[in-house]
């Protein structure tokens, strides 16, 4: 099922959040997670196995190192939905 | 009837469900194995999201085979799900990046590799020896330790140390019944293989030289050999190293 930008967004920050503990607020599409976000590795793994949890979806590991920005993996997942 | 009808078995080693260790417990358990994993520190998260996408979800325990304490508890927390243990799989290896560098690796890097990657099937054995009274199997993943390989440096040093400690396990085992063996895969492209800088030379390697070909996105081929090993199967079988490589290790040039 299709979700929209706004929702991806929304549950990518739950995700981000209770992983690092970072403010929803500032999961934003055009942050990066290494650069902005300072999320490193290990937490981008339990961030994207929690995603593919909650969005019904797979991200294969060699995608992973294309999701530079939070926005990159909205238009993954929504795509991915179909 | 499933090969591990009825067995009991501990799995450590379960990271993404990329990992070799992941394809063992899918399998066992279709084979008809009860399956407990373990993870450790903040990876605890990630396998237990994983061990949900197994056919059946499976208990995660901790366990860092460097922490005494975790190996001294680790049967005792194993009660609490399974009555006793048929078979263990080792999917356990960690170098630090400075391993990766011969010439140039320290010795504490070199140390922490032997004691992660080789020392480790030793403690994890004592540490489950409690729960096989009546006999069992101890299955490990290497990477063939015979040869000089690009990139992998300590860390091959350290897999040679993994198979020695192997053959003394079968040694001293051996009268206990606890068959001890290893599978030694071709490059196989998981999380812990990604994290080896110049991984992609191993894989040139298997293209060109094993003659039944080699996937290096099929787990599948190296689990099966870990099922078959932990089975009732290979009953007089211990102390040996399995080849699951296509066949590279036993070709020239």
């Amino acid at each position: 099922m299709a979700q929209s930008d706004t929702e991806i967004l929304a549950g990518l920050a739950e995700i981000v959040n209770e992983e690092t503990g970072l403010d929803p607020a500032e999961v934003q599409p055009e942050k990066s997670f290494t650069d902005d976000l300072d999320i490193d590795s290990l937490s981008m793994m339990t961030i994207v196995v929690n995603a593919e949890e909650k969005f019904g979806v797979r991200i294969p590991d060699d995608e992973v190192k294309n999701l530079n920005t939070v926005g990159d993996a909205v238009t993954y997942i929504k795509n991915a939905q179909g | 009837m499933g090969l591990l009808e009825g067995k009991k078995l501990l799995i450590t080693g379960v990271l993404m469900d990329s990992s070799i260790a992941f394809h063992v417990a899918k399998l066992a358990q279709e084979e008809g194995a009860q399956v407990v994993l373990t993870s450790f520190g903040r990876t605890m998260k990630i396998t237990s999201t994983i061990a949900k996408r197994l056919p059946q979800p499976a208990p995660v325990i901790e366990l860092d085979v460097t922490d005494a304490e975790h190996l001294a508890t680790l049967a005792d927390r194993l009660k609490e799900h399974l009555d006793g243990l048929d078979g263990v799989l080792h999917s356990i290896g960690f170098a630090p990046p400075g391993a990766f560098n011969f010439m140039e690796g320290s010795w504490e890097d070199v140390a922490t590799a032997v004691q992660v990657s080789a020392y480790s099937l030793k403690a994890l054995a004592a540490a489950t020896l409690p729960l096989m009274p009546d006999g069992g199997a101890l299955v490990g993943l290497t990477f063939d330790a015979k040869f000089a390989w690009p990139v992998y440096d300590w860390m091959g040093v350290a897999k040679a140390a993994f198979e020695s400690t192997n053959r003394y396990l079968a040694r001293d085992l051996g009268p206990q019944q606890i068959r001890c063996n290893l599978v030694a895969a071709g490059p196989i492209r998981t999380t812990a293989a990604k994290s080896i800088p110049g991984f992609e030379a191993f894989e040139q390697v298997w293209d060109e030289r094993a003659p039944l070909g080699w996937d290096v996105r099929d787990p599948e081929p190296a689990a099966r050999a870990c099922v078959a090993l932990m089975s009732d199967w290979f009953p007089a079988t211990t102390g040996e190293i399995l080849h699951v490589d296509g066949g590279v290790h036993a070709m020239g040039q």
